[in-house]
């Protein structure tokens, strides 16, 4: 909502700055989001009449003027080919100061003196461009400061209003809410019905009653509809971003603009028989003013006579019926709307209106008829005409009720936090215009037409918080007096595991849940993702059922950056369809955790041979993520991984997640150079934490033995652990590969792989027989899966 | 014949001389051995008379005590000259880098989302979580936003496409973390549903949300901090006490003013704005929008089970990437989501 404020304060006129004016109405809830001067700050500049003008005597393009500016005539040199005699301009006097640090002197001007300068609206910082100097009004006084002529002296208010608020989409809004904040006096224009002095008039049948419970119209004839539209009216009409249009729509924004009625001027010669207010017919079109032809949907209100539909009610007039400069009869609709109606409507068609936006908020249902008179004051006052006979067509029932409601004084300061004196509330209520009875400590309170926002108590403890001010609500410390909170041991948080990962150097990212179709396609080998149905672009259409995509991408994304070490991790949520999902039924959206290392194992060092990171190096990370737990890694074949160098990763048994080097096609797809290595692991598995379990710390001494294995290569350390794990005697505390060998020295096709057996016995020292049967049991298992002993 | 202190003098003067260890012992001979000097002194006593017998051996003791003393601080002397110059000879440049990788660290976002939540958690605020597609219920609805409702064109939604290709209007991407507090208190009560009493609702929850907006300043997707405190007697004034100590613990200064301005949620009644602004630095003076927040409206405790009768509370909402970006002068949101490993590495 914009506005003039020196129009405000023809309303109401409190004793505040500008800025001050501002505050209070942002703190009011009513947020100035912009306050700009209407015109750039200059001085000494007045009403100046030309005299005469002739040829500058030493330039063909310069005129020699002669200008009378109150008391004085001055000898002005001028440039504009408009400058003429008889005509009132804007006159910069000598020691004036104009926008842009243009400084008026007296001048020679090719050797004629100069004593002044005659303004244009663009030099006076009031347009863009102009044409010459400005024009002002044959009757604009001699002398007069412009500043003041033109009302310059003005400032735009631009009010970000929350849509509960449609009361203060007007002037007169907006000043009673000021009047209510400051306890000063409304000072409206008082609206006088006008005298009735033609009896045409136009039946009003209102068919649907609900959607439109009051209508209210009358014809004006022997109108000018081809008049000049004030210069005050559109100014004020400029200054709240409305074009002058033609005079007659002029004054039906005028009055939505100050009194928050929207209306609509029919030319009444155009229409035929009764006016009806009607639901539209199978099939009925509508041609819009902004040149659209729409089928109304089949609750939308049409306002029609007896041959066609003229307008869609309360959204947009229509393009035949509407007024023209050669209109000479009118038809001036001021209607109540409901809000369910209009909601919604015009956003289905892409467009809002003025009218659209207010009544879809709520407009005052009660003053239909004032707004229709204070149009017809403006429009007889300006075009002439007569008016006819007002016709109201009112359904009480459909109009919105107003129930009193209860304000206990002890809710309102249980729910504020601190006491509110009934004589508070009571100024306040007086100052807001409510009116209410007493009941004990109860106030009750019958919200005026104007306010759809009052429906339930707490309503109206915020209309006394507001006015109280939020600022001078105290704001105590928060309670110390807390229980603890639980402290799960076996249960981590997401930012507890995010540490973890960050701790294996690796850097947090986060990335869009929506991806491009290519990486699902790529990374999960998902055809058929969820699509998003107004994506923000096409590169982010889809949900994404991997993190791989996202962080392949920042690998991407830091490569083209000249960033060859790139170690990232995310946590998020991926999405797919699954008629058992919850809680949202039909979705699953698991939280998961997903690695991406590639480039130099280390950062760049002198300490070791520098290599790429491979494999093994982000398998231990995974495994340093579940210390204390055993994971089991099997092979697998994976759409976004390398089908010899990836693994599905098994906790208790139960698949968690991938760990494997990216595919070498995807690397060269993605020009990623070396391929690097991701893991992707299900959260919950990381959030759970195991329960240190303790077993006593044996005395006696440990005894360890070397054995090495050759096998198959394609046997995998796995079968050969697990054999030996389940051929150990109690006393085998620990198998744990040491050495793996292949090359010289062994059959091709074969690797020896070395293990250290760990022995201890927590009740004695172990005897040399115990040992070896031990070792024995481990080898004959070895050689059942066909490994021999290594010599 | 060298009297026994010319012997002393000179096994000094001799022991001090020697650098090497095995030098320092043949020298020992010569004074302590079979045929040294102190041992040939000795085997002299015995041709003196008894009375002198004694103190002769007293003074040829002495100076063998004298010697040997010597030759004992030479060698340690000795051993601690070698052991030295073994330790200069092993002696690293310790400027050299150490070896191995180097840690990671959290998202500028996620970093202060983890000092959001260990702040709450000092006044007993547990961390809650919520789905990212939502039921439109859940959205809208249950926070008092039915459809049609002027406040959804505040929310730019994300829609799904229904598997045949229509936008399914049951679902979206979440545009608020609010519609956790409907799911918490549904939890919540039903967790009580047989107690004697019901405990407070103090929870946090913190997300990704969603709407159709990019540029400069806006993101897609983007994050929020919920928060909700339910009980039999939170008010508008703990609010405002909660969020301006959070705020001033948040950026560890007292050298900031908040002003709260009265707004319109549908979910909340008394809504306000939070507004901050710090009193020095490059954003003086300047206010600041920080979230939303207000009283929960009771229609979004009715739908929570709650009864607003006997319970009320507060919520708030604010924008973690606002305050992150506040916090270490952060200028272009867009950072926090491209992955330049130049930015995010900043924040161990």
């Amino acid at each position: 909502m914009q506005f003039s404020e020196n129009w405000l304060r023809s309303f109401v006129n409190p004793k505040l700055t500008s800025d001050e004016l501002g505050h209070l109405l942002t703190m009011a809830g009513l947020e100035l989001e912009e306050l700009d001067p209407a015109a750039p700050a200059f001085n000494k500049v007045v009403v100046g009449e030309i005299l005469t003008a002739e040829k500058h005597p030493n330039a063909d393009k310069l005129r020699l003027t002669t200008v009378n500016v109150g008391g004085e005539v001055l000898q002005i040199v001028c440039g504009a080919p408009n400058a003429a005699v008889g005509l009132k301009v804007p006159c910069a006097l000598v020691g004036a100061q104009l926008p842009g640090d243009f400084n008026i002197k007296a001048a020679k001007v090719r050797d004629v003196e100069s004593f002044g300068m005659l303004c244009s609206a663009k030099e006076l910082g009031i347009a863009e461009e102009s044409d010459g100097l400005l024009v002002l009004p044959a009757d604009a006084p001699v002398g007069t400061d412009i500043r003041d002529y033109l009302g310059l002296d003005d400032k735009l208010f631009t009010l970000k209003l929350t849509p509960n608020r449609a009361d203060c989409l007007s002037i007169l809004g907006i000043a009673r809410e000021v009047a209510a904040l400051t306890g000063c006096d409304l000072t409206a224009p008082e609206i006088k019905p006008a005298a009735v002095s033609s009896d045409k008039t136009r039946a009003v049948v209102v068919e649907a009653k609900q959607h439109c419970p009051r209508y209210a119209g009358r014809v004006v004839s022997g109108v000018n509809a081809a008049a000049v539209t004030p210069g005050w009216m559109v100014q004020r009409l400029a200054r709240s971003g409305i074009r002058s249009i033609s005079v007659i729509v002029d004054i039906t924004n005028y009055v939505l603009l100050e009194q928050g009625q929207p209306m609509h001027a029919f030319d009444n010669a155009k229409l035929s028989g009764a006016i009806h207010v009607r639901l539209p017919k199978a099939g009925e079109q509508l041609q819009l003013l902004n040149g659209n032809t729409i089928a109304p949907d089949a609750d939308s209100v049409l306002i029609a006579d007896e041959a066609r539909a003229l307008a869609l009610g309360g959204i947009m007039g229509g393009e035949e019926s509407g007024v023209t400069t050669a209109t000479t009869e009118i038809f001036l609709e001021s209607a109540f709307f409901a809000p369910e109606v209009i909601a919604g409507k015009a956003r289905a068609l892409n467009f809002s209106t003025d009218s659209s936006y207010r009544f879809e908020r709520g407009v005052d249902f009660s003053r239909q008829v004032d707004a229709l008179e204070r149009a017809t004051q403006l429009v007889l006052e300006i075009c002439g005409g007569a008016a006819g006979p007002v016709v109201e067509m009112v359904s009480e029932a459909d109009l919105p009720k107003r129930q009193p409601l209860r304000l206990r004084l002890a809710r309102l300061s249980k729910v504020i936090g601190m006491d509110f004196a009934r004589g508070t509330v009571e100024t306040q209520l007086k100052h807001l215009r409510f009116p209410w009875t007493a009941d004990g400590d109860t106030f009750v309170v019958t919200p005026p037409a104007h306010r759809f926002d009052m429906e339930i108590e707490e309503d109206l403890i915020e209309e006394v918080a507001r006015l109280y001010g939020y600022d001078n609500i105290p704001a105590p410390a928060p309670d110390n007096r807390v229980a603890m909170l639980p402290l799960p041991e076996m249960q981590r948080t997401p930012m507890q595991v995010r540490r973890l990962v960050a701790e294996r150097d690796y850097q947090e990212v986060v990335n869009f849940s929506f991806v491009e179709t290519a990486w699902e396609k790529d990374f999960a080998g998902n055809d058929k993702p969820i699509v998003l149905a107004n994506p923000i672009a096409s590169q982010m259409g889809v949900m994404r059922t991997t993190l791989i995509g996202g962080l392949v991408n920042t690998l991407s994304f830091n490569l083209k950056r000249r960033t060859s070490r790139v170690r990232v991790f995310e946590i998020g949520r991926c999405f797919w369809r699954d008629a058992s999902g919850t809680p949202v039924p039909g979705f699953t959206q698991p939280l998961r955790v997903a690695g991406l290392a590639a480039g130099p194992a280390d950062p760049e060092q002198w300490g070791s041979k520098s290599r790429n990171v491979d494999f093994f190096d982000v398998k231990g990370d995974v495994e340093a993520l579940f210390a204390g737990q055993t994971l089991r890694f099997e092979k697998i074949v994976h759409p976004a991984l390398h089908p010899g160098r990836s693994a599905a990763v098994l906790l208790n048994g139960e698949r968690i997640g991938v760990v494997g080097e990216l595919h070498p096609e995807w690397a060269q797809k993605y020009e990623l150079g070396a391929a690097p290595v991701v893991f992707e692991l299900e959260l919950p598995a990381l959030l759970a934490a195991p329960m240190p379990n303790y077993g006593s710390v044996s005395r006696f001494p440990v005894v360890e033995r070397d054995l090495a294995f050759v096998v198959a290569q394609e046997t995998s350390l796995q079968t050969l652990l697990d054999g030996l794990k389940q051929a150990a005697d109690d006393i085998v505390k620990g198998v744990n590969l040491f050495d793996l060998y292949q090359g010289k020295g062994l059959e091709e096709g074969k690797k020896s792989l070395a293990f250290r057996v760990v022995m201890q016995d927590t009740r004695k020292t172990l005897a040399d027989a115990e040992v070896d049967a031990a070792i024995e049991k481990l080898v004959a298992a070895a050689q059942q899966l066909g490994a021999e002993l290594r010599a | 014949m060298n009297t026994l202190e010319e012997i002393v003098a000179r096994a000094i003067a001799e022991f001090a001389a020697i650098g090497e260890p095995a030098k320092l012992e043949e020298a020992k001979a010569q004074y302590l051995g079979k045929t040294g000097l102190i041992t040939e002194q000795m085997k002299t006593l015995g041709k003196l008379p008894p009375e002198e017998k004694k103190t002769a051996g007293a003074a040829i003791n002495a100076a063998k005590g004298q010697i040997e003393e010597a030759l004992n601080g030479r060698r340690d002397a000795l051993k601690r000259a070698a052991l030295e110059a073994q330790l200069s000879a092993e002696a690293l440049d310790v400027t050299l880098p150490g070896r191995g990788r180097s840690r990671g660290g959290l998202h500028p976002v996620t970093r202060s989302l983890d000092r959001i939540e260990q702040l709450f958690r000092t006044i007993g605020f547990e961390v809650a979580d919520g789905p990212e597609i939502e039921g439109d219920w859940h959205n809208f609805t249950a926070l008092n936003t039915p459809e049609k409702h002027p406040a959804r064109s505040m929310h730019d939604t994300f829609y799904l496409q229904a598997e045949d290709g229509s936008v399914q209007e049951d679902v979206l991407l979440r545009t608020h973390t609010s519609p956790v507090q409907v799911r918490y208190m549904q939890a919540h009560v039903e967790k009580y549903k047989n107690a004697a009493t019901m405990p407070e609702i103090r929870i946090i929850a913190p997300g990704r949300v969603y709407r159709v907006d990019s540029d400069a300043t806006h993101s897609p997707m983007f994050h929020q901090v919920e928060g909700l405190w339910v009980g039999e007697k939170v008010s508008f004034a703990d609010l405002r006490g909660v969020l301006a100590d959070f705020l001033r613990r948040f950026f560890e200064s007292d050298d900031l003013t908040l002003r709260f301005r009265p707004s319109f949620f549908p979910f909340t009644e008394p809504s306000a704005e939070i507004d901050m602004a710090f009193m020095s630095g490059p954003n003086k003076g300047r206010w600041l929008e920080i979230g939303g927040c207000g009283m929960v409206h009771p229609n979004v405790l009715r739908h929570g089970g709650i009864d607003p009768e006997k319970y009320i509370g507060f919520a708030f909402g604010m924008g973690p990437d606002r305050l992150t970006m506040l916090r270490y002068g952060i200028d272009d949101l867009r950072l926090f989501f491209d992955g330049d490993l130049r930015f995010l590495s900043q924040f161990k």
